[in-house]
């Protein structure tokens, strides 16, 4: 029974840190092509974290059931076939969808292939552990990217339409910021949101320091 | 068939719908490598010339692909072959000039996940470019890069020198340089059309 109970903690734990701790984008910063390009409505935004998410559980799984039959030399080419296989499956599945959504996505869906999130965790984590895991570690980087997504994609709709998820906001007078729907709207969304995130690691680091120094 | 004149491709592709700026294809590498304005010259160089063999290779595969009847493998087979030209261009370069290969180093195969290059393929692709604007296309896509990439070096070396506060350093910084860069680049917008 000990020997059980750190295991299961660490299996919720390979889900959490993709939230938060080690999450995707504010953090490792990786796979920013398509956080930046799409993320112009929550609704795209959403969209593009669920395929992204798809790609991600399927391609952890099946490297890490395939890990000790692939060769190590042609490791990388073989996750990129693996990878394009199940883009390829959501590219079309899109388009059955919505047709709309997959235009508003355009050329991206198929991006998602060097999305280098998806081939770093291919990599780094499903060609070293478990099933089980790696499907817990690609679910909860895909919520993580997700969630990173939304929050860029929510504050550029909200400014630079007045609505959310399609919704109007505003009463009539207000003046969208046309800026934060052009490109550069992303660029300092992201910008802001890693500003803040580094403020509350840096306030939380100082308050810890304090706590230290306090006399007992 | 698309009939855009040669001269509009290349002004559209390198200009007014920059890759890095307009369309955030390849910011992985115009995040890493624009610290310094010489390893940015080198590194655009050789995106170009990827960019150029890979847009030869996507336009003859997309013909294939069609003649075939399974134009579903199109991206597959596009990734497979953009890794393999890296492959091909590292090991020619490593043979003809060896100061070349270490002086380009580990940019060289970091280029097959650079999105700039499948995007490049897919958008070719969209638009029915014929074979001389795929060129063209590429040439100028990989121009934008360089510029877009140089540009960034030279404001991110002087940022060097700036006292900041310590939230702003590193990413978030340079975050913002390229958003201002790319509201400058807004200003081309008329020039393609």
């Amino acid at each position: 029974m000990e020997v059980r109970k750190p295991q299961q903690s660490a299996a919720t734990d390979e889900f959490i840190k993709g939230l938060w701790r080690e999450n995707p984008v504010f953090v490792q910063v990786l796979g920013m092509c398509p956080v930046l390009a799409v993320s112009n409505t929550a609704i795209n935004a959403l969209a593009m974290g669920l395929a992204t998410t798809f790609v991600l559980l399927m391609s952890n799984t099946l490297v890490s059931m395939l890990r000790s039959f692939i060769p190590k030399q042609v490791r990388i080419a073989t996750y990129i076939l693996i990878i394009a296989t199940f883009v390829t499956i959501v590219d079309y599945v899109i388009e059955a969808i919505s047709l709309e959504l997959h235009k508003s996505l355009g050329a991206f869906i198929s991006l998602i292939v060097v999305n280098c999130l998806i081939l770093g965790r291919a990599e780094a984590f499903a060609s070293k552990n478990s099933v089980g895991h790696s499907v817990l570690d690609g679910l909860g980087m895909g919520a993580g990217f997700t969630l990173a997504l939304l929050c860029l994609g929510g504050v550029r709709e909200v400014f630079g339409d007045g609505a959310l998820f399609g919704l109007t906001l505003f009463p009539e007078g207000f003046e969208p910021w046309i800026v934060m729907i052009l490109p550069s709207g992303g660029f300092f969304t992201l910008a802001g949101w890693l500003l803040l995130i580094n403020h509350m690691k840096k306030r939380s680091a100082m308050s810890a320091e304090r706590l230290q120094e306090l006399p007992r | 068939m698309n009939e855009q004149s040669l001269w509009s491709v290349f002004v559209n592709a390198a200009l007014v719908n920059n890759f890095v700026l307009a369309y955030f294809l390849g910011i992985c590498p115009f995040m890493g490598v624009s610290a310094k304005i010489a390893t940015a010259t080198r590194m655009g160089g050789a995106v170009m010339f990827v960019m150029l063999v890979s847009s030869v290779c996507a336009f003859a595969i997309h013909h294939i692909l069609i003649a075939i009847g399974v134009p579903f493998l199109e991206l597959i087979a596009f990734i497979a072959v953009i890794a393999s030209t890296v492959q091909l261009v590292e090991m020619f370069i490593k043979k003809m000039s060896p100061t070349l290969f270490r002086a380009l180093g580990i940019f060289l195969p970091l280029i097959t996940t650079n999105c700039a290059i499948l995007g490049l393929a897919l958008f070719q692709t969209n638009r029915g470019y014929g074979f001389l604007q795929a060129i063209v296309y590429a040439l100028g896509a990989g121009a934008g890069f360089t510029l877009a990439l140089v540009l960034m070096a030279g404001i991110r070396e002087k940022l060097e020198l700036a006292t900041m506060p310590d939230i702003v350093t590193g990413t978030a910084s340079a975050l913002i340089v390229a958003g201002i860069l790319s509201l400058t680049f807004m200003g081309f917008a008329g020039l393609g059309a």
